[in-house]
Formats: C-alpha cells, structure tokens, sequence
C-alpha cells in the first residue's frame, strides 16, 4: 500500500509531460553572452531549428536574465528576471534559451516566485513601477528541452541526413541544467545526465562516458579566481581525452568558453596539450542533417575541429 | 587528560562571547533560500562533494554552514573565500536536510556587500554594464553590424528606463554607486 502510494506522484508527473502539446513556436530569450561572443552558437541554432520546423520569436526589450547580480544583489537579479518573464507572459509563448545559465536563472525565479508569496509581492512591487506584474503563467524550456519533448528524437532522426558514423565524441550538460533538480523540472537525470546523450545518438555519432561527468566547469568564478577554474577545466580535458573522444559537445556558451576558448590558456598554464576541439550541440546536428561547416560556422571555433571542416 | 583540558581551555578562549552575534542565523535564515541553515546537522556530505572544496584547503562549505550556526558572523561577512562558489548547486542536491548551502552563500554575499559596501571588481562591471545597455557585456558596434552579414536580426533595443527604475526600486543603483572593489578595499586596508 504504501509503495503504491510512492509510485504514483510519480506516474502522474510523467502523464503530465506526455499530454502536454508539443509546440512549434517559442519566444527566443538569447541572453547576453551568445550575441557577445558565440555567433557560431546561435547561427547553427537558427539554422538547425529553421529547417526542424521551429519558429522563433525573438523576445522584445529583454535585459540580461539577472544571473550575473546574484552574488551581490540577489532581489535585483529577482526583478530583472521577473521582468523577462513578464514578456513572456504578455506574448503567451513558452521561452527558449539557448544559455544553461539564462535558463537555470528564468525557470527558478518562475519557481521560487509562484511558491514564495513574500517574496512575490516584494517583487512585484519593484516590478509595479514598470507598469508590470508577474503572474507565473509563463514556461521556460532550455534547447534540449524542445529538441527532446516538442520535436521529439523520433522525429529529430528523419532528419538526419548524412549521419556521423565513427565519430566518438563525449558531452559536457552543465550545471544550470541539473541542480538544483528540484526546480529544474524535465526528466534529465541530475546524478548521470542523459538527454544531451540521446541527442547526440540521432546524429549517429557516438557518445562516450567518462569520469566526472557532472563536474561544473568553474567559468562563474574566472573574474574572481583564475587558477581554480583553470584547474578544474584541466581535470575535465583530461578526463574527456581519456576517454578517446574526439571532441567535447556542449549546450552552454558559459562551458563552452570554458573548454574552448579557454583551453589555449589552459594548455599553457599546465604545460600540457589537449587540441580537443569543443562543439556546440546544434553544430553537430547542423553537421548530421547536412549542412556544411561554414554554414554552422565551425571554423569560428577556437580550437579547429579540423577533421570537420 | 591534561591534554583535554587545556584543549578545552583554548577553545573557550577561540569563542569570545563578544565576537558571537547570537541573532546572525536568523538573519541568514530570513533571506530567500536559506531557511534551513539551523537544520544543518555537520554531515560534511557538502563538502566531500564541493568541487571548490576538492581544489582548495580552505573552502569548506559545512564549516560556514556551522560558524553562520555559532554566530561567528565577523569570520565570515567579508570573507574572500565566500566567492569561489560556482553555484554548481550539488551541495542543494546532495544535502540529506535540505540545507541549500549555495543560496545560504548568496545570502552572505549579499549581506557582505551590503554591510561593507564592496563587492568585487567583476561584479561592479557586470552591474555597471546591464545599468548602462541592459546587457551583462557593452556590445561593441562592430559586432552589432556583424550580426548583419551573418544573417542574424537585430539585437533587441533593451528598456534601459525599466532596468534603471529596477535598480532603483531595489536601492542596488546607490550600494552600486558607492561600492568600492575588494581589490581596493583589500589594499587600503593593507596600506
Ligand atoms: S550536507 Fe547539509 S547537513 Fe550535511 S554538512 Fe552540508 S549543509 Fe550540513
Ligand atoms: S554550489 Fe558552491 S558550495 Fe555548493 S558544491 Fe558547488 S561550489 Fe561548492
């Protein structure tokens, strides 16, 4: 009686993901880093879901999601999520974002704000003298989370046009994406993630495990500690290179930065050599449904994934 | 037994009364997150599984959860160490009661900034930055018309009079205003 009792939150949980209509129009929060620095993520982005069918609105007047303050102010970078999600609230769209860090900041302030009622007033009232108030009526999904649930991989496969046969590669998912689980929502598992796995399976390469795979970059801390991000980073490259994989993918431009625009720096601050190059996710699909590398703007990457191009 | 007792003696003397704030766990215990911090019970499960914890001899996520407990809040109110954390978040994860070490260290960095009026330097630009153009990084023109030949839309024009009004319905734009870096308030105070 009791285990039956258990099971079933659970079973209702998953019947809720399964009813839920898949859709095929988000509103695109792009975050600040990705148009900063990492083009060839959301240009291989935009191609990859143009040609799967997706559309994107793009989000009007956003502001930086608030990640960034909440070391220092944690009920600005409350407000100035609060207020993306009023957006997305006044256009009824469920949010895409391409970023963990967007993600992770936007879906826990939707969370703790429709939980929390102190907190929400106090919010609302900073959001009041914009002329806005947040609801919680708005749904924040990260690009795994559409290619995964609205797409589908069944689908996902019919589209693989020329697939990456013999290509071994290993993922990095990302913090942001996993913890903490209790408001991440989604079915990843946080202990041995596994969704960014069956992504890169569709595109026919293979995906190797190794040690350490939940390990967090360190990126968030690099303005204030270099040489401990730099430490954990190498302790990753290693681990991924031990596997025998060619390449690392990711799905946020805070790890990507990390793994490769950082692994020069890293290389020489250890005195060792990786050269293991570090793909977005949509530059791998771009790859498998046949565009070329110039469209996913793979030679943009810092380490070249030569055997690619 | 002697050994015992001057052991005793000593850590009599390392907790002057003076220096406890016995009121600090519950000013922790009111900001968003950090409810549970009385609920820690010294596991060290947070610790063993910290990545900053494994990289350092000094970061040790159960201990802070500890002093916040003792009152000890002059060891830990502009304590550097406080930001390393990644906010990697396992520490939420792996907690058996619910503590959230991670939104307690928040907590302490709010209040440090608060209390000190310095945050550091990384954090003064990233602020300044989303004040000035709604984005954590100033966008060069350069790159906005490199969007073009990329094909890519125009970055959306942020609401800077909106962020403005947030910064200051927070009061952030004045603690902003008037915060000095830690690299600089670390020299001053060496000088
Ligand atoms: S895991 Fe939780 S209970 Fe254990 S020491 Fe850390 S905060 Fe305390
Ligand atoms: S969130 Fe911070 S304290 Fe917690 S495990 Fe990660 S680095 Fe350590």
């Amino acid at each position: 009686m009791k285990r039956l009792k258990k099971q079933r939150p659970w079973k209702m949980q998953k019947l809720k993901v399964q009813i839920r209509m898949a859709e095929t129009k988000f509103l695109f929060f792009l975050g600040c880093l990705i148009p900063y620095r990492l083009p060839s993520y959301e240009v291989s982005a935009r191609k990859v879901l143009g040609k799967l069918g997706v559309d994107l609105v793009e989000m009007p007047e956003f502001n930086c999601c608030g990640f960034p303050v909440a070391p220092v102010d944690y009920e600005l970078a409350l407000s100035l999520a609060a207020r993306n999600l009023c957006l997305a609230e006044q256009q009824n769209m469920t949010v895409m974002t391409l970023c963990n860090g967007c993600f992770g900041t936007l879906n826990e302030a939707n969370k703790v704000l429709k939980k929390d009622k102190m907190l929400r007033d106090k919010i609302n009232s900073n959001l009041q003298q914009i002329g806005m108030e947040f609801k919680g009526t708005s749904n924040i999904k990260h690009l795994v989370h559409i290619l995964t649930e609205d797409v589908g991989l069944e689908k996902l496969k019919e589209f693989v046009k020329s697939p990456l046969t013999g290509l071994r590669v290993a993922q990095h998912t990302g913090c942001h994406l996993l913890r903490p689980s209790k408001n991440i929502g989604h079915s990843d598992n946080p202990e041995d993630p596994i969704i960014l796995k069956k992504l890169i399976s569709v595109t026919g390469a293979e995906c190797l495990d190794y040690e350490d795979e939940t390990e967090c970059c360190g990126n968030t801390v690099i303005g204030v500690n270099e040489e401990i991000p730099f430490k954990i980073s190498k302790e990753k490259l290693e681990h991924v290179k031990a596997s025998g994989a060619q390449a690392l993918v990711t799905v946020c431009p805070s790890c990507h930065m990390m793994y490769d625009f950082n692994q020069p720096r890293i290389e020489k601050a250890f005195n060792v050599s990786f050269n293991l190059p570090v793909l977005h996710y949509t530059q791998l699909l771009g790859l498998a449904m046949g565009f070329k590398p110039e469209e996913l703007m793979l030679s943009e990457n810092r380490v070249k994934p030569t055997f690619l191009l | 037994m002697d050994d015992t007792s001057e052991q005793r003696k000593q850590g009599q003397n390392n907790l002057k009364t003076g220096k406890i704030d016995p009121k600090f766990k519950y000013e922790i215990m009111r900001m968003p997150g950090s409810e549970k911090v009385h609920l820690c019970f010294q596991c060290g499960t947070c610790t063993a599984d910290c990545v900053i914890a494994r990289f350092t001899d000094f970061y040790r996520p159960r201990k802070i959860a500890r002093t916040i407990q003792l009152g000890l809040k002059e060891r830990l109110i502009g304590n550097e160490a406080l930001w390393l954390c990644t906010t990697c978040h396992t520490c939420i994860d792996h907690c058996p009661q619910g503590v959230e070490v991670s939104s307690i260290i928040r907590a302490l960095r709010n209040i440090s900034v608060k209390n000190l009026g310095a945050m550091p330097s990384i954090y003064k630009i990233f602020a300044s930055n989303i004040l000035k153009s709604g984005y954590v990084y100033l966008m060069p023109e350069s790159r906005l018309k490199k969007r073009e030949e990329q094909g890519l839309p125009p970055l959306p024009k942020p609401n800077l009079n909106d962020v403005a009004k947030l910064f200051h319905a927070t009061g952030f734009n004045e603690t902003l205003e008037k915060a000095k870096t830690m690299e600089n308030a670390k020299a001053e105070g060496a000088n």
